[in-house]
This record gives structure tokens, C-alpha cells and sequence, in this order.
């Protein structure tokens, strides 16, 4: 018989995959019966990509407990567009490699709807450009300035966690007039570092203020002695962010530098995630402040969607789980995991998401979002989605140690945290 | 059937087994092996040096990283395009990889490993160091729109496996030919015995040197392509546990074959994908699984197929 001049004479890969399906189909047809009874109520399958290994394992540990715990309300509430939510974990060991790997796992292998919690940069960098191609829409809970830096895809979206740069830009005006306009800072010697050295040297100069010294630590270094007599004598604010093991160390040897004169001090809360304000050695930072993501400690004013979330997740008033006040929790960041699983929730409710075919439309759905009101899915505060963007504005908290509890003392706008758009995510096709 | 041809029978068939898998693979394994192919090149670099040369280098990563970033900053910063880019990468690492060579070669055994590791740290720490450029640990991400050959996309899937399949052969050829040159057996001569093989009258340094160029540049190969196909360059490539790999690789399919750097790759990544879908504690059984058969195969996998079935492996 005479072949089509239209047949292709090589079966492509896909071809071949098709008719391999359709028999595999036709052989298991009682299944099929199955399948297509539960098209409506199969589970909304979200892949969370957990640094369950690695660097990241401490942060991981709470990001899943958090997940597990918006999931569980989520669910108890009627899941999303009538269907429970399923959250498909893998470790990534903190590793860009298995991370974009993890990825491919979650769309091609278990057919997850959505990625979702990845936290450290290099690891979102890592996974975010797979995410695009395959077209699984990405959830990162991250605080990095990569998603709206217009380094990424359409396919990559932060809306549930405020970024570097806005939180910085945001409270360097509180720095500047109460606290001192000369200021050293002290930051760890990579990009994370660099974004804190890039972003506050830009807002204190917009504040009539200067940093009078940077200090890049490298990241191997395990004594910081030598840093200190760098420290300028006019330093009226040191600035640091020191991350990883050897904080406690790095607080310490401050202390014994200073003794009791020390100038003020202003950090990242990041450096003391999970680590409890009152180990020995930490009694050097009474009386400084922090940026903290949210208030780990409950503060007297404290409203009801604080205390919802809390008992949710298992926090204490010292922000330490009820079951061992001596696992501290990372608090000022894992509200990001609750408020992007709400977020994704109200874009698939609006999208009418059905399955993977509406992705895009997913992402037109969270673009086209807005305002989010302080409620119990928003519980660190109201926030504002740049859709363009795909980043999140919403409030900083400043805090003051004050007998080995942190007290908010500054609460900062949606607005200040605002920079000009530098990319435009919505002119990408899909 | 002579052995040559036999073993040009073998890995042919192997090449011809991964083009018809492109068509068999469900997408999941069809991106897996598209990787494993391409790190598998790092491992045959690897190897070039470990196990046909007998140089423990515990720095390899920097030569991945060197080809990585070779091919990754000037495609970021100077616009330049993907095929002279990946020129540049393996360019990158043959130089880092003369220069190291030519200082670490002055040592042997254990010091030549401390050397290694520490050059590879240096690298390491030079990429945070100019994190300006190299965005440091985060690294950056090479845009899609570059990512292209002669106009055929390497972000599609298709295109991004047969690339993957193309620098494989490459790196299987490369390797196959080079054992079988005079070069190669004086380098498998040192391996054996470095003093009979000086007093033989040949330059063990020169060819030794000539090894570590060989194995850097195609873990630049690999790097390069790396960051080509999957779209990020990063410092994480560059730290000592990309340096381990390598070795755990090529140990478990067997130091001193052809094959062998690819089958440990290849059992390494799905040991890790499927226990850690079992348990959060998959190190542990990659572990226990590392020392069964360090106990059990200690040619490596495809090094006992070679001591029991197919003598004739090269």
C-alpha cells in the first residue's frame, strides 16, 4: 500500500508515547471508570519543594509544619473549588541542582498542579527557569529580590512574602531617625549579603544618612575578632546580618568587643531564626533592634488572627512550639508558606481551575490580584500584589529586645516598602 | 569479533539504546537521563584522571564551575552567543585546568588530593568573591531566548536530549579513542607503576599534566553544557560536595571503564530520587547502598560485569 505523503515515516517520541498510553488505557479499563468518576473530586495536587536537608533544614522543618497546617484549615473549610488539597513533599537538600530536579518531579511525575516553599535563592534560581519551561506554575516563599528583579518567568510568582529590598527600603527611615545616621554594616561576604549592602546603602543615602563602613565577612570564616577594630569610631548604628552556625559566636565576641558601651545596634532577625534569644551569650542584645518578618514573640496588642495562626501551627506566646519550648520556630518568615497557599487558593477559586490545563489562567488570576485584607489568611498583615511584578508588598515590623523578648516598636506602611517596577512579567506569553 | 570491535559494537549499541529511549521514557525519565547524560561527562573527565591515570583529585569542581561560568559570564555580560559560549566554557576549564595541573602535579597521593581541594576552594571562593558579576552563591539564570544553536531551541525538551546525547558521545568517544592512543596507554602505564614508566624513559609529568588538561576540559564540557541546557549558572556547583560526586560516580560504575562513569551516574541519581521518596533519611540507605557494594563490587558495577562476563570491556 502506497504511504501518505502526510505520515511521518519515524513515530515520534510523542506519537509513540500516545499509543503506548492508549493501550496501557484500554487495558486497564475498570480503572478508567474510576478516573473518570473522580475528575471532580481528585485532590488539587501541590508539589512543596522543602529544604528538608542541607543549610535550609531548620527553616524546612517549619515550613512544613506551617503547610501541614494551612492545608489541614484549608481542607477542613472544603478544600479548593470543592476538592482537597494533597501536598505532594520532596526534599531538595538545599541543593539548585536537585532543586530543579525536584520540579520535574512534581509536573511530570506526580502531576502536581502547582510547585510550591522554596526558600533559599540559589535554590529558587536554580528551579525557577525548569518551572517556566515545563509551565508548572511557582510558588516561592523565599524574601529574595529575584522574582521581581525580572530575573525569572511568568511562571514564577512571590506573593506571599515580602522581598529584600522593599523590606530594607522600608525601614531605613525608622534607622536613620531614631536610632543614628553613621552606620557600619557587617554582612555576610555573598549575594544575600550583597542585596543588604546594595539595598540599605541606597535607602540610608535617601534618608540623609551614610554608611560610613561595609564589612564583608566570607562566609567560611568561624571567628570574627579581627572584624571589629574595623568598625569606625563614629559608628552610631552597626548594621548586620550575619547568617548561619556561627551567629552565636559572631554575637559574642561583639559583646566581649564592646562591653556595656556598645553604639546601637539594628539586625536581621534572619541571623536568630530558630535560635533562642536566650542562649548564653545572647545577653549582648538587649537593647537593640531587629527586623523581624513577624513578631515571634505575642505581643500585647495582640489581635486574633495572630492567635488563630499560632494554634494552627503549633507556636507558643515565645514563638517556640507548644509541644518542646525548645524548638524555636522560624517566625518571621513561615507566615509566608500559610499566606501563599490562601493566595493560591483564592486564584484557583477565581480562575475556576479545574486542572493543569489552567495554569495560565491561574497566573492571570493572582496577576490580577490586588488588595488582601489582615485576616486569618493574611495573618501578618494587609498586603498588596503587584501583578506586573509578581511580588507581594506588605508590613515590616522593627523590635526591641527587651528582657530577652523581642517588643515591636515600629510597625512600617504597605507603601514604604514600594520601589518603581523593573520588569513586567504580564508582557511575557505563556 | 575482535575486542576492539566488539567494544565499538557495545558502546554504539549503548548511544543507539539512548536515542530509542528518547521515544520510550515517560517525560519524568526522559529529563532525568538528559541530565545523567550530561553529568556523565563530568564523571568520563573524572575518570580520565582517577581511573585510567591514578590522580585522586578531590577539586574537580572547579573545572565543572570553570566551564559553567566560562560559557555562563560572557553570555550574561557581553551578549555573547551559546555555540562560541560553550567554546569558551571548555576553553576556560583546559586553561584553569593547565595551570592548576602544572602547580599540583609537583605532589603526589595524599598532598596531590589537599592541593586540589584546596585550588577548588579558591575557585569557590573567587566566584563569591566577585559576586558582582557572578551573583555568588544565588547565581544567576541564563535566559531562554540565548539558550540556542543554529537556531534549534536547547529549553524543548527533544532538542535538550539530543544535545545532552550529542555531548555524551562526545565525551564516549573522546575517552574510548584516548585509551587506545600511545598517550593513553603510557598514562594507564603510570597508573600501574609511575617509576617503571619513568625509567622507561617517557615524561611522566608531561603526561600526567596532559591528563589533568584532558579531564578538566571535558568537566568544563560538562559544565558548560550544563548551564546551556538547564538555564543557571551557580556557585553551589562549584563547592566541595560537586567535587565528591564525581568520585562516588565513578567508583560505583567502575574506575577504569568506559561505560562505568555513566552506569554510576546513572544508579547514583535514582538511588537518591527513589529513597528519597521512601524515607527523609535517604543519605542513610545511599550510604549503606555505597558501602554494600564498596564491600560486594569493588571494581564498581561495571568493573565486575568486566571481571565476569565481558573481559574484553575497556
Amino acid at each position: 500500500m502506497p504511504r501518505s505523503r502526510k505520515s511521518p515515516i519515524l513515530a515520534t517520541r510523542r506519537t509513540v508515547l500516545k499509543s503506548v498510553a492508549a493501550g496501557a488505557g484500554l487495558a486497564a479499563m475498570p480503572g478508567f471508570v474510576r478516573y473518570a468518576q473522580a475528575q471532580s473530586s481528585a485532590p488539587i495536587k501541590i508539589g512543596f519543594q522543602v529544604h528538608r536537608t542541607g543549610i535550609g533544614a531548620a527553616y524546612g522543618r517549619w515550613y512544613d509544619r506551617t503547610t501541614t497546617a494551612a492545608v489541614k484549615l484549608i481542607n477542613d473549610a472544603g478544600g479548593i473549588n470543592g476538592r482537597p488539597v494533597e501536598i505532594i513533599a520532596e526534599d531538595d537538600g538545599t541543593d539548585p541542582k536537585r532543586g530543579a530536579e525536584v520540579v520535574e518531579k512534581f509536573a511530570s511525575q506526580h502531576n502536581c498542579d502547582v510547585g510550591y516553599g522554596t526558600l533559599f535563592s540559589h535554590v529558587v534560581m536554580g528551579s525557577a527557569p525548569r518551572a517556566g519551561e515545563i509551565k508548572l506554575p511557582y510558588f516561592v516563599v523565599s524574601e529574595g529580590h529575584h522574582v521581581a528583579s525580572g530575573a525569572l518567568n511568568r511562571y514564577t510568582l512571590q506573593p506571599g512574602i515580602t522581598d529584600v529590598k522593599s523590606q530594607v527600603k522600608s525601614m531605613a527611615p525608622f534607622v536613620m531617625g531614631n536610632l543614628g545616621k553613621k552606620v557600619t554594616m557587617i554582612f555576610p561576604d555573598y549575594a544575600f549579603g550583597h542585596d543588604h549592602r546594595d539595598f540599605f546603602s541606597a535607602a540610608v543615602e535617601a534618608n540623609g544618612g551614610q554608611v560610613i563602613e561595609k564589612i564583608a565577612i566570607p562566609p567560611t570564616e568561624t571567628s570574627f575578632t579581627k572584624y571589629f577594630p574595623k568598625i569606625p569610631r563614629e559608628t552610631e548604628v552597626i548594621y548586620h546580618v550575619m547568617v548561619g552556625p556561627a551567629v552565636l559566636t559572631f554575637v559574642k565576641e561583639m559583646g566581649e568587643f564592646y562591653g556595656p558601651n556598645k553604639p546601637q545596634i539594628f539586625g536581621f532577625i534572619d541571623s536568630l531564626e530558630a535560635v533562642d534569644l536566650n542562649s548564653p551569650g545572647l545577653e549582648f542584645l538587649d537593647g537593640t533592634y531587629f527586623w523581624e518578618g513577624m513578631p515571634r514573640y505575642t505581643q500585647a496588642d495582640q489581635n486574633d488572627y495572630d492567635k488563630h495562626y499560632r494554634a494552627a501551627v503549633g507556636v507558643d506566646d515565645n514563638g517556640a512550639s507548644v509541644s518542646d519550648p525548645k524548638d524555636v520556630s522560624t517566625f518571621a518568615h513561615m507566615f509566608g508558606c500559610w499566606e501563599t497557599l490562601y493566595v493560591i487558593k483564592a486564584g484557583m477559586e477565581a480562575a475556576g481551575y479545574q486542572g493543569p490545563q489552567d495554569r495560565a489562567k491561574l497566573i492571570e488570576a493572582i496577576e490580577a490580584m490586588t488588595d488582601m485584607p489582615h485576616s486569618n489568611e493574611h495573618p501578618q498583615g494587609a498586603k498588596k500584589f503587584n501583578g506586573r511584578t509578581h511580588q507581594v508588598f506588605g508590613p515590616q515590623y522593627i523590635s526591641k529586645v527587651e528582657g530577652g523578648k523581642l517588643v515591636v516598636q515600629h510597625t512600617t506602611a504597605i507603601e514604604d516598602g514600594f520601589y518603581p517596577d523593573e520588569t513586567d512579567y504580564t508582557t511575557q506569553s505563556f | 569479533m575482535s575486542e576492539t570491535a566488539k567494544s565499538l559494537a557495545f558502546h554504539g549499541a549503548v548511544v543507539a539504546l539512548l536515542v530509542a529511549l528518547h521515544f520510550a521514557l515517560p517525560a519524568y525519565h526522559h529529563g532525568n537521563l538528559a541530565r545523567i547524560m550530561v553529568l556523565a561527562v563530568y564523571a568520563m573527565g573524572f575518570n580520565v584522571l582517577f581511573g585510567y591515570s591514578g590522580l585522586l583529585s578531590l577539586g574537580h569542581a572547579m573545572f565543572f564551575a570553570a566551564g559553567m561560568y566560562g560559557l555562563g559570564l560572557p553570555m550574561q555580560h557581553l551578549g555573547l552567543a551559546a555555540a562560541p559560549a560553550l567554546l569558551c566554557g571548555v576553553l576556560a576549564a583546559l586553561a584553569l585546568g593547565a595551570a592548576v595541573g602544572f602547580l599540583a602535579l609537583r605532589t603526589t597521593g595524599v598532598a596531590f588530593m589537599i592541593v586540589t581541594l584546596m585550588f577548588s576552594q579558591a575557585v569557590f571562593l573567587t566566584i563569591l568573591y566577585f559576586g558582582e558579576y557572578t551573583r555568588g552563591d544565588e547565581g544567576f539564570v541564563i535566559a531562554q531566548a540565548s539558550r540556542a544553536i543554529a537556531g534549534v531551541d536547547l529549553s524543548d525538551s527533544a532538542n535538550r536530549y539530543f544535545a545532552a546525547l550529542a555531548i555524551f558521545a562526545v565525551g564516549l568517544a573522546v575517552t574510548l579513542r584516548l585509551i587506545h592512543t600511545p598517550f593513553g596507554r603510557v598514562l594507564i602505564a603510570i597508573r600501574e607503576n609511575e617509576e617503571r614508566t619513568r625509567m622507561l624513559g617517557y615524561d611522566v609529568f608531561a603526561h600526567k599534566l596532559g591528563a589533568v588538561v584532558a579531564s578538566a576540559a571535558l568537566s568544563g564540557l560538562s559544565g558548560a553544557a550544563y548551564a546551556l541546557l538547564f538555564g543557571y549558572a551557580g556557585a553551589t556547583f562549584a563547592s566541595v560536595q560537586y567535587s565528591i560526586f564525581p568520585l562516588l560516580w565513578v567508583l560505583l560504575g567502575g574506575a577504569g571503564t568506559i561505560i562505568g562513569p555513566f552506569i554510576g551516574t546513572v544508579f547514583m541519581f535514582y538511588l537518591i530520587d527513589i529513597s528519597s521518596g521512601l524515607t527523609s533519611a535517604y543519605m542513610l540507605i545511599a550510604g549503606a547502598v555505597l558501602v554494600a557494594l564498596t564491600l560486594f563490587a569493588r571494581q564498581g558495577l561495571v568493573g565486575e560485569l568486566r571481571r565476569r562476563v565481558m573481559p574484553w570491556l575497556p
